[in-house]
């Protein structure tokens, strides 16, 4: 079979994430609660966030789906624990560029900046599932963006 | 037979294409059927020799146009027994026929306090428009429940029905259980309490015969992707007393008597439905599709989708960790099979087998209801077609072991 696709995409970071994920559960006293679906799979991810002095103090994320969705939550939730605002809007626009299918002539470099989701830059082969990778970091940019409208 | 279906198979142009390096084993065929040469034929045909306005032109082309449409008419009437052509409503899908009897026709026996019965496992095309149309007249909307095999439960169904109930609209086959519904005996049910019957059949038509009179429903919808035939071409079949009862959804040009400033008469059904310029090429594809279908004869088709199906379901459920759901008696499903492996979501299931060749369908499948119903949030789900072959079956069960192997399940 052709392995050398598969590898591609499911590489074992991707894997752990997915069958361990980290931060995965609820935030009782959340600032935000974000649920984001994916209307063509059904996929679903409610996103928690606490914020605190312009920073995300905590993040928790819990719901259904697939492999890709869930590392990418993982990865993400591990990334932006503790940074500020401002730092987790870059990444998520550097996230979402680099699935985007003409990226933008970008100065940043996805490898140093996003930790272990850069590994997600693979999921850029696979169109169908480039929804699934960016649940997570639609879902953190509504929350970021309500959190900052509430201010 | 057997071998007729055999060869069959290279009547499908596209099922000759590699993916990702491996054979097309294309089995999402409840999503649509692939296309044979002969209609894809007939639709170049017409473009090249007839193609012109029906109802319209005086001169000899447009009227070569409007007798082969009209003629499909009368073909689709025969291939579902109507009564007569004028009993057949051409429209652009199942979702269209369902939207308009929902809309136009439901409203005018509805009131607030009546009932609608539609059951669990419909598609949300036979769903959405009678939770709409609930709002809008103040009727519930209650369901039929399912069996622990995934079959309609008809003694829940028995008690719903009341005298308040109006309409009730079933689908003939599932389209992730896979179900085939007992469709003449509910809607004799149905009638005891002088409900109307609405009936989705986009996964019946193409798989087996379908008789309207038999089956005695009211209304009845399918679609021409999912049996062969062009995209963007649908049937709406009524009983002429409802289709005449029924105000039309949309207005303009071909479906009126006169016009004049302030009224219209429009012309009888179908006529009356059929606005504007219709797909006269898909309907042309519609009638080829049904001249295929018959020219193979259901026995055949129905034997190697049965055969398939019923492997399938053997050779996938021998896998450990994979649930079939739905019923287990092979004579009381189609050829449809939604499944899980455990530990593995659908959709990483579907890339894996993507990746060998094989087509499926991983997701809701347009049944949310049913998946919440069923406790899962998605499935995995493998179609077959008369033109699936041994070679298919084999791509697919080895596919999902591998995925199992790559993933250590
Ligand atoms: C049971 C059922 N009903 C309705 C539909 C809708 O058909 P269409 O998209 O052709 O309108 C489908 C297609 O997926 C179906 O499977």
């Amino acid at each position: 079979m052709n392995l050398g696709g598969l590898n591609d995409l499911y590489r074992q970071l991707i894997i752990d994430h997915a069958q361990h994920p980290h931060h995965h559960g609820a935030l009782p006293a959340a600032s935000q609660t974000i649920t984001l679906n994916n209307p063509t799979c059904g996929d679903v991810i409610k996103l928690a966030v606490t914020f605190a002095d312009d920073r995300i103090e905590q993040i928790a994320f819990s719901g259904e789906g697939c492999s890709i969705s869930q590392a990418s939550a993982s990865m993400m939730t591990d990334l932006v624990q503790g940074q500020t605002l401002t730092q987790a809007k870059k990444e998520i626009q550097v996230f979402l560029e680099m699935l985007m299918e003409n990226p933008a002539a970008t100065q940043d470099d996805p490898d140093e900046l996003l930790g272990d989701a850069a590994v997600l830059a693979a999921v850029i082969k696979f169109p169908a599932r480039i929804k699934c990778a960016t649940l997570a970091w639609k879902a953190l940019e509504q929350a970021i963006s309500e959190e900052e409208a509430h201010e | 037979m057997v071998n007729d279906i055999a060869i069959a198979r290279n009547d499908f142009p596209i099922l000759k294409e590699v993916i990702n390096g491996q054979p097309l084993a294309y089995l999402d065929n409840a999503a649509t059927t692939q296309k044979p040469q002969a209609v894809i034929d007939a639709l170049v045909h017409y473009y090249q020799h007839d193609n012109a306005n029906i109802h319209r032109g005086v001169y000899t082309l447009a009227e070569r146009a409007t007798e082969q449409y009209e003629a499909v008419r009368q073909q689709v009437a025969t291939f579902i027994n109507a009564a007569s052509g004028a009993e057949i409503v051409f429209t652009r899908g199942t979702t269209t026929s369902l939207n308009w009897v929902a809309q136009t026709y439901a409203p005018t026996i509805l009131q607030a306090g009546d009932e609608i019965v539609i059951s669990i496992m419909e598609h949300h095309s036979n769903l959405v428009p009678w939770q709409q149309v609930s709002q809008r007249t103040g009727a519930k909307l209650r369901y039929v429940e399912l069996t622990a095999s995934g079959e309609l439960d008809l003694a829940q169904y028995g008690d719903l029905l009341n005298a308040r109930t109006k309409i009730v609209s079933l689908t003939h086959v599932s389209n992730v259980l896979g179900t085939i519904n007992p469709i003449k005996k509910m809607t004799a049910m149905a009638h005891t309490v002088g409900a109307t019957v609405v009936i989705d059949g986009a996964q019946a038509t193409g798989h087996f015969p379908v008789d309207v009179q038999e089956l005695d429903c009211d209304f009845y919808a399918f679609s021409g992707h999912k049996m062969y035939g062009p995209t963007g071409i649908g049937v709406l079949y009524g009983r002429e007393a409802l289709l005449a009862a029924m105000p039309p959804a949309e207005f303009g040009g071909e479906m009126i008597n006169l016009v004049t400033r302030q009224k219209t008469d429009f012309k009888p059904a179908p006529a009356k439905f059929e606005a504007g310029t219709m797909p006269i090429a898909q309907v042309i594809g519609l009638g080829a599709a049904i001249s295929y279908l018959q020219h193979l004869g259901w026995p055949a088709i129905i034997a190697q989708e049965q055969q398939l199906t019923a492997q399938a379901y053997q050779e996938l459920t021998a896998i450990t960790g994979v649930t079939i759901y739905g019923p287990t008696e092979p004579t009381r499903r189609s050829s449809v099979l939604s499944f899980n492996l455990q530990g593995l979501h659908p959709h990483d299931l579907a890339t894996v087998l993507d990746l060998q060749g094989v087509a499926i369908r991983a997701g809701h499948h347009c049944a949310q209801p049913l998946m919440t119903d069923l406790g899962v949030s998605a499935t995995a789900r493998a179609s077959f077609a008369f033109y699936n072959n041994q070679a298919d079956l084999q791509q697919l069960v080895t596919a999902v072991q591998a995925a199992k192997e790559f993933f250590k399940l």
